[in-house]
């Protein structure tokens, strides 16, 4: 089990990571999301050794790594553009832990070749690095910090480097591999997607300091204030007013703020009987193949998103019925106004 | 703390060759120039550096490096761009022939230019023979290949499509030269520039050989000066004087180098486009690199054909005469000149520069290390910046201030050293040392530091670690350093004058004796020695080209 207690790592007089306490569970990935700048990048690198610490320690089963040098932490370190040896081959890379490790070649060769079937890359063991592509090249990265058989793996945004489409399908590749393996894992990433198809647990990093932590599900449901429901994806916080009318609307108790994801609000054809729902002006149009995503300027609230049925298309200036999906939107924490 | 300590250890070696083989001389120079018989005595140095031949000697220093960066930098400029953008046959062959040039022995350089310009030359009806301009032909041969280098470097990794936009707006060939490519590739001009008048400042052979007591430059005027050819009478005084002087000169052109040179990010790299088929308006280009390419060559063949010939027939004498010691006044091979025979004094080259080799190598490699290495804290930021300051304090001193500090500060206690065989290497391996540690510091930069962290996260010790990411990059750059130091070392002749005993000498130590000698056999063995040491040369040169190494451009 990794516990990390009160973690400071400083660049001169700025403290990138400030007094951070996290734990991870055996068989556990936890995702540590934050944006660019938040200090998340050099929390893993304290954690695999490479960064000096200010304060605070790095235990491993209650045992301070203090002055554990990285080789001999058994952290294997993945990064975000793999870092591949690029004048060794596939194998070679792969099996370069196993050969420190004094494996037999024979050995070595059948546990490359399973690692390489495993990450969806039987036949590539005389590729050279430079010849892959992207997402070849992550999965190779992949397979060769399992083959360090490490106690924890440390993900530096393992996904960012590659293209959307690519990302979805590794993200479960990942998880996958990662469940199959028993990891413990822990991973960086800004892409709360990423983090959400990865990672069973969560902790919210900003600012060097981590906000908020919990499963991925309890992080998502209830973000701890306005910024973080933000970084979370929810597409506006509504506070006051706005927030009373639309938590009515949805038939729960009043409160101070609330975020909405864009999906909160669903929009129809007025003409329905629109008892208990709002009432809003359409603003401005975006037709995507799933939904038709609105602007709309909602009547004692203001401007806020919506959505539609595929189909309806409505033009700015229609009248339109709104109503509130109450599993879409989060009453934020007293206190954590924007 | 640890990685301070580990820098200090690293540091520690070539600190400490620093402080006795360049801070002991420094303050040697600095003693002879200010002091007098114990008093201090300033009004020594501004006497000298008022006397109306110093003031003579710094313009003509001035002057002919002026000139010759000019000319050289227009010389270079369509060669840099035949060589390097064009599809034109041997281009290969050609730009490693070039390098040639550059680390040809001065005094070889000397002496087929003085053939190339005698009467009796290919050149000799221009009667430019013992002119200045024969100087500034010499300090032009050696430079153009850095142009051509440096900027063709730059011109074969420039974008081409800024060019072709400008070129779609209705800009002539000429225009876009000047108005897209030219200002591209100011960076590299200015720094090629600047680099060739360093050399050409501190130039010593060339000058010394062409221009004797006549035409002196700054460098040659030290060697004048404690060697008494100018008044009978040895002048330390006056020579430590100029000494500070060049060394104050060239820390200053060093600084104004490295700053014309500094890259915002050396891990960066550009694309580099396929070389384009010559066209219609090449065709001046490729007449000017023509031309240039047999100016290069020009000398050489004179010195070669010389070599070859005797009282107007073919002839091996010459060469047969390397095997003895030099003609000491018309009776005959063998009698004595020099204390030993010319072949011996090859073999003398030859091992010192293994000798001069190993050292540069190792310094060098020390000091890539320890001013290309990633700090983790503040301390350890600063502690890496001021050794950074410290090793390259002498990267660019002339090699004639080397080794006349060498002279006046190694010869006495604390440290005396004249007698030690390790001395003439030990001053070799400094001049080259330069030379590694700009061909190993961007190899080391270049070299992305996660790699290493990648192999530690995963179980690899540091010397492992070592071992998979840095040796596999590490080892062609080492062996072309390795080239260069040796190449330098063989031709090295500025420090190696003052501080090389008589009865081992140099070939190049020996070439200037037997050209300063009469006797058309002397002017003739010279001869032969020079297309010796310059085919010796040659050979390890183009073995380090083969290696194709990223960064040697730079040189």
């Amino acid at each position: 089990m990794l516990t990390v207690e009160g973690l400071t790592v400083t660049f001169g007089h700025h403290a990138a990571v400030d007094d951070v306490d996290l734990h991870v569970d055996d068989g556990h990935v936890l995702a540590v999301l934050g944006p660019s700048g938040s200090g998340k990048s050099s929390l893993l690198r304290a954690i695999a050794g490479l960064e000096p610490l200010h304060a605070g320690a790095v235990r491993w089963d209650g045992e301070d790594l203090a002055n554990v040098p990285t080789h001999r932490r058994g952290f294997a370190l993945m990064f975000q553009d793999g870092q591949l040896f690029d004048h060794l081959t596939v194998a070679r890379n792969v099996g370069y832990a196993l050969r420190l490790r004094g494996v037999g070649r024979a050995a070595a060769r059948s546990q490359v070749d399973e690692l390489l079937d495993l990450v969806g890359l039987g036949g590539y063991a005389a590729r050279m690095p430079r010849t892959l592509s992207g997402g070849e090249r992550q999965r190779v990265a992949l397979a060769r910090s399992l083959a360090a058989e490490p106690r924890l793996l440390l993900l530096d945004e393992p996904l960012s480097a590659l293209d959307a489409e690519l990302r979805v399908r590794l993200a479960a590749d990942l998880r996958r591999i990662l469940r199959e393996a028993g990891t413990t894992a822990l991973l960086v990433t800004h892409d709360q997607e990423e983090a959400f198809a990865i990672a069973d647990r969560l902790a919210v990093m900003r600012d060097g300091a981590v906000v908020q932590e919990g499963s991925a599900e309890e992080v998502w449901a209830r973000p701890i204030d306005a910024a973080t429901a933000l970084f979370l994806g929810y597409a506006r916080v509504l506070t006051g007013r706005a927030a009373e009318l639309v938590l009515a609307a949805a038939g729960r108790p009043a409160a101070p703020a609330i975020a909405v994801r864009r999906s909160a609000l669903a929009a129809r054809r007025p003409d329905a009987s629109g008892a208990g729902g709002l009432t809003a002006v359409v603003r401005a149009v975006r037709a995507t193949p799933d939904e038709v995503r609105l602007v709309v300027d909602v009547d004692g609230i203001g401007e806020a998103d919506a959505v539609g049925a595929p189909g309806w298309l409505p033009v700015p200036g229609d009248p339109v019925a709104l109503r509130v999906d109450p599993a879409r939107l989060a009453v934020l924490p007293p206190g954590s106004n924007p | 703390m640890k990685r301070v300590a580990g820098l200090f250890a690293l540091a520690a070696v070539p600190t400490a060759v620093l402080a006795v083989f360049f801070l002991l001389p420094v303050a040697g120079m600095l003693e002879r120039g200010l002091w007098s018989d114990g008093d201090l005595d300033p009004g020594a140095l501004l006497d000298v550096l008022g006397r109306e031949r110093t003031g003579k000697v710094v313009w003509f220093t001035l002057w002919t490096s002026t000139v010759s960066t000019v000319v050289a930098v227009v010389l270079g400029m369509p060669a840099a761009y035949v060589l390097h953008r064009l599809a034109v046959p041997l281009r290969g062959a050609v730009r490693a022939a070039l390098l040639v040039p550059f680390v040809l022995p001065t005094v070889v350089v000397g002496i087929a230019i003085r053939e190339l310009v005698a009467p009796s030359g290919p050149l000799g009806f221009l009667g430019i023979d013992g002119t200045p301009v024969a100087i500034l032909i010499g300090l032009v041969f050696f430079n153009v290949a850095v142009v051509i280098r440096t900027v063709g470097t730059a011109w074969e990794s420039l974008d081409r499509r800024p060019a072709d936009a400008a070129a779609a707006l209705g800009a002539s060939p000429l225009q876009v030269l000047a108005t897209v490519t030219l200002p591209a590739l100011r960076p590299a001009i200015v720094s090629a520039a600047a680099v060739v008048f360093l050399f050409c400042a501190t130039g010593f052979g060339v000058v010394l050989l062409l221009g004797g007591t006549r035409y002196a430059s700054v460098e040659t005027e030290i060697y004048l000066l404690t060697t008494g050819a100018l008044t009978g009478a040895v002048e330390y005084q006056a020579a430590a004087a100029l000494s500070l002087l060049q060394l104050a000169a060239v820390v200053v052109l060093l600084a104004v180098a490295a700053r014309l040179r500094a890259v915002p990010d050396p891990t960066v790299r550009r694309a580099r486009p396929a070389p384009a088929r010559p066209r219609i308006h090449d065709t001046p280009a490729l007449v000017a690199t023509g031309l240039v390419l047999l100016a290069i060559a020009l000398p050489v063949v004179t010195l070669v054909v010389g070599s070859l010939r005797r009282d107007g027939a073919w002839t091996l004498v010459h060469y047969r005469a390397l095997q003895g010691a030099g003609d000491a006044g018309g009776s005959g091979v063998g009698s004595g000149l020099l204390r030993v025979p010319v072949s011996e004094a090859l073999t003398n080259s030859l091992r010192i520069a293994v000798d001069a080799t190993w050292m540069a190598l190792l310094l060098g490699l020390l000091v890539a290390i320890v001013v290309t290495r990633r700090a983790r804290s503040r301390t350890e930021a600063s502690v890496r910046n001021a050794f950074d300051g410290l090793f390259m304090l002498p990267l660019g001193v002339s090699a004639v201030t080397l080794g006349f500090g060498f002279l006046i500060a190694l010869d006495e206690p604390p440290l005396d050293l004249r007698s030690s065989p390790l001395l003439v290497p030990i001053a070799q391996a400094l001049v080259a040392l330069p030379l590694v540690v700009r061909v190993l510091v961007p190899v080391l930069q270049g070299i992305d530091d996660r790699q290493r962290q990648a192999a530690a996260s995963l179980g690899a010790g540091p010397l492992r670690a070592v071992l998979t990411v840095d040796v596999p990059v590490l080892w062609r750059p080492l062996l072309a350093a390795a080239g260069f130091a040796f190449a330098v070392s063989l031709g090295e002749f500025g420090a190696t004058s003052f501080i090389v005993r008589a009865d081992v000498p140099t070939l190049p130590v020996v070439i200037y004796r037997l050209i300063g000698s009469p006797g058309p056999l002397n002017y003739g063995t010279a001869m032969a020695a020079s297309v010796v040491l310059a085919g010796v040369t040659a050979l390890v040169i183009l073995l380090v080209e083969r290696l194709r190494v990223p960064g040697v451009g730079v040189i």
